[in-house]
């Protein structure tokens, strides 16, 4: 048996209805000869519509006596509407290294223009301080991580008890890291989650492109910089979808030649500017992103993206109204199992699925 | 009161049986070290530069150069190179010329730094079956990229500087017209055409003969101004202001007035005979703020198409330098290492001032970037790039592209001994004599200084394609990818490197 790296899946329904956790842990599940228990984990968005205004932060927490030292140092930042433990129950294989938290919280009204910024910026000190992780912090949405295989992680967190309109899985094989809560898959920030199968050779050069504008890489994995990528190019420049995952994956400088002039200009511009920020190495990924965030390019949207040379396996189909993207088509078809169309996407151009509606 | 300063440091050996009085010998030594006596090629060691030009003439290989066994006894301290140099000084008092680089300090830390390669978890990426970039835009970047929806289509709303595009990360370096001849000028203008990158015109002003390479071309502004002038800034592709360079950082230059022929003189616009000076500073700049008016001149003067560069010798104080520099509006930053050559230098500042390019790099980069101004100017690595492990070292640890100077030299014919500052270069390289200047083709050198960044490319791709890199913007800054042997704590931080191992 070939062991790849990781196992990733996508499901969303484009006009928001709700799919219990069944599916997405059942299709991931399949895939399990892909990873090796060092981390699953999952994202799903819709999970909390009563308190869809609020930011939802999901923190792990490395002992119990430090929730009362987050909560202290959250009210010097925001408003805290409520918080709970997020519900586990014992699973044989998972040791209990964290305990995981939600707070909903809202931004003070001096902050309210920046919001988004504010949150990002409380997130990072809070990973900063050392033995807190804010794994998401989102509206309406939320991540479950832990070391483990994704359906023993899928028990822990009961995920049974939520439904939602689009979920993200991964399956863990780390090979650069040690496997810990923190390196698990969904990396989340804000409304944008990602789920990444391969290895980031250009790491370092992605680590200190966004050290410039401001993003502290805390989690020890290359994955983490995908979602710190997505964030600044699309809802900080405000690059649409395509040009974003044009600069993840560039095309090369020979197609770009061969492109209309206008089209052409705007690429060369994008290599250029962005050249820090092309990830290199293989990569397959699917990136979601709610609705929370306002005038922000990608609201309600799923994308699948592979790297320019396709080194990772990326299949999607779609099947009334739902779209997969997934490692491999066999977790599809585990969940789904006439869909309309299959396909596999071309090297390096982006699939997207969009979510009907508002939130 | 003549002794160890005449021992001769090389031996000419003639194997009189293979020697068949041919005298080609002799007509190529440019040195005089050998002479026709008594029916037979003879030898004045004491003149051999060991440039290897008779070697390589002889049609009977009949002459071999040995190094001269050492007489004196030995000393640690006193080394034979330092009572040479003691030696010399009491005789002429004066100053000690010397030409290359830094003699004095052996370490290379390129030599300690290994680069990475892919094994299982991700694959390595075969360059004769894939597509692997080495493109190299050099100038300013925008911080973001904006776009405007117009309908249907995007309209591109930032304006981008001007750009040196580059098919290679490897310039070549600027070598002035008057250090070198015309010919190996020629001959480094027509490899930058050919390989898609760019050569230095050198502060001694453009060859007529140049000009039709000038959009390859980046004409350098130094101290002493020689035949700068509307169409010089014209034609370059870019222009470079020297302040300072890594084989004599605050030393300016002399060209005696012997060299300055009339081909020289009407290309740097100076009297035939007149000694050329560039002063140590430019008596237009003493401050920051003076270079930022230069910088902004010459923009004006080339309306704003063209790149201006700023190079500096790597100093001291070099990572603050460069931020000056970068708001300065440099739209690169040339950091030139003090392992850099040169054609004449005072030995005393060539072995001891200066700091190594790997260091002075890795710490302007980390500031540049700790500012948020790194897209705000390209930097480019010199001195000491000795193959394509250095480049990629360069670049890895945060180079946009290096420029190379020597090892362009060598390509042509140098052998690297170090007599540049006599005028007397055997290979047509470093001189001004017509009947040495003959010796070098500028097409033949331009197709092996070619081979050269051709070699390199492919080993870079080669080199890239092990790190699972298809695009040389991947390795930028990617300090990640090297590790540090057998380096102390201190330089490893310096250099922002992980030990070898961990």
């Amino acid at each position: 048996m070939v062991v790849n790296l990781c196992s990733i899946l996508g499901i969303v329904n484009e006009n928001r209805k709700l799919l219990s956790a069944k599916y997405i842990v059942e299709g991931i599940s399949l895939m399990n000869d892909r990873c090796n228990g060092l981390g699953g984990g999952f994202a799903a968005y819709g999970l909390y519509p009563e308190y869809k205004d609020y930011y939802a932060l999901h923190i792990l927490l490395k002992d119990f006596e430090l929730k009362d030292q987050i909560a202290e140092m959250l009210k010097d930042y925001v408003n805290i509407y409520k918080d709970e433990e997020i519900e586990t129950r014992n699973v044989e294989r998972i040791s209990q290294d964290y305990i995981p938290w939600r707070f909903f919280v809202d931004v003070p009204e001096r902050y309210t223009s920046d919001a988004d910024n504010y949150i990002i910026d409380l997130a990072m000190k809070i990973n900063n301080t050392g033995g807190a992780l804010v794994i998401s912090s989102g509206k309406n949405m939320g991540v479950f991580k832990a070391i483990g295989y994704p359906d023993e992680v899928a028990r822990l967190y009961k995920l049974e008890n939520y439904k939602a309109y689009m979920w993200l899985a991964h399956g863990r094989y780390p090979t650069n890291t040690r496997g810990w809560w923190g390196g698990a898959h969904p990396f989340s920030i804000l409304d944008y989650s990602i789920v990444h199968n391969g290895e980031i050779t250009s790491y370092g050069t992605n680590k200190r492109f966004l050290e410039s504008y401001g993003y502290k890489c805390s989690y020890f994995t290359d994955s983490e910089v995908l979602a710190y990528l997505w964030d600044l190019l699309v809802r900080r420049h405000k690059l649409p979808i395509e040009l974003a995952s044009e600069v993840l994956a560039p095309p090369f400088w020979e197609q770009i030649e061969r492109m209309p002039p206008e089209k052409r200009r705007i690429i060369e511009a994008l290599r250029m500017t962005y050249g820090p920020a092309m990830v290199n190495g293989p990569f397959g990924i699917v990136i979601a992103n709610g609705s929370g965030l306002t005038g922000t390019a990608g609201n309600g949207t799923m994308v699948g993206l592979s790297d320019r040379i396709k080194l990772r396996p990326l299949i999607c189909a779609r099947k009334n109204g739902t779209t997969f993207m997934a490692s491999e088509e066999s977790a599809i078809k585990a969940v789904c199992k006439n869909p309309d169309n299959v396909w596999a996407p071309h090297a390096g151009k982006p699939t997207v699925a969009m979510v009907n509606g508002d939130v | 009161m003549e002794m160890y300063s005449s021992v001769p440091e090389f031996r000419v050996d003639i194997d009189r049986q293979a020697c068949r009085l041919c005298k080609r010998c002799i007509e190529n030594c440019s040195f005089g070290a050998l002479e026709w006596r008594d029916n037979k090629v003879k030898a004045f060691n004491d003149r051999c530069v060991a440039c290897q030009r008779c070697v390589s003439m002889c049609p009977e290989d009949a002459i071999a150069l040995r190094r001269t066994p050492s007489v004196m006894s030995a000393h640690p301290i006193w080394t034979e190179n330092a009572r040479r140099d003691v030696f010399t000084q009491s005789r002429t008092g004066a100053i000690l010329l010397a030409s290359t680089g830094n003699e004095l300090h052996e370490q290379v830390i390129f030599d300690n730094l290994l680069l990475d390669a892919c094994q299982v978890t991700n694959p390595a990426i075969d360059p004769l079956r894939e597509p692997i970039e080495l493109r190299t835009y050099i100038g300013r970047k925008p911080r973001f990229v904006e776009l405007e929806e117009l309908g249907d289509s995007l309209r591109l709303n930032t304006k981008l500087s001007p750009a040196l595009k580059l098919e290679i990360p490897i310039m070549i370096a600027q070598m002035s017209y008057g250090a070198i001849s015309v010919e190996a000028h020629e001959a480094l203008a027509r490899a930058a055409v050919m390989r898609g990158t760019t050569m230095g015109s050198g502060e001694g002003g453009l060859h007529k003969k140049l000009y039709p390479y000038a959009d390859h071309i980046i004409v350098q502004v130094a101290s002493g101004r020689f035949g700068v002038h509307p169409a010089y800034l014209e034609a370059g592709a870019a222009v470079e202001i020297k302040i300072g360079q890594g084989a004599k950082p605050g030393i300016g230059g002399h060209l005696p007035g012997t060299k300055i022929t009339d081909e020289i003189s009407e290309t740097r616009m100076i009297p035939i005979g007149a000694d050329a000076i560039s002063p140590a500073p430019h008596h237009d700049i003493y401050s920051i703020e003076d270079l930022a008016q230069l910088v902004n001149a010459l923009k004006e003067a080339t309306r704003y198409k063209k790149p201006v560069l700023v190079k500096i010798a790597a100093v001291h104080n070099v990572a603050a330098i460069c931020s000056g520099i970068c708001r300065a509006g440099a739209d690169a930053i040339v950091i030139d290492g003090f392992r850099a050559g040169t054609g004449a230098t005072p030995k005393v500042i060539r072995d001891n001032v200066g700091i190594p390019v790997e260091l002075a790099l890795a710490s302007v980069d980390q500031r540049l970037r700790e500012e948020g101004i790194r897209n705000e100017t390209s930097i480019i690595a010199s001195g000491t790039i000795r193959n394509s492990g250095d480049v990629a070292k360069a670049i890895a640890l945060g180079a946009d592209a290096v420029k190379i100077g020597t090892a362009a030299l060598i390509a042509l014919g140098c052998t690297v001994c170090k007599r540049c500052y006599t005028g007397k270069c055997a290979w047509g390289i470093a001189t001004q004599d017509p009947e040495l200047r003959s010796r070098l083709d500028p097409v033949e050198g331009a197709q092996r200084v070619s081979n050269l960044l051709l070699a390199w490319s492919i080993e870079l791709k080669e080199i890239l394609g092990a790190a699972g890199i298809n695009s040389i913007e991947s390795l930028r800054g990617n300090r990640d990818r090297l590790r540090g042997y057998g380096l102390d704590h201190t330089t490893l931080e310096i250099l922002g490197v992980q030990p070898a191992g961990s």
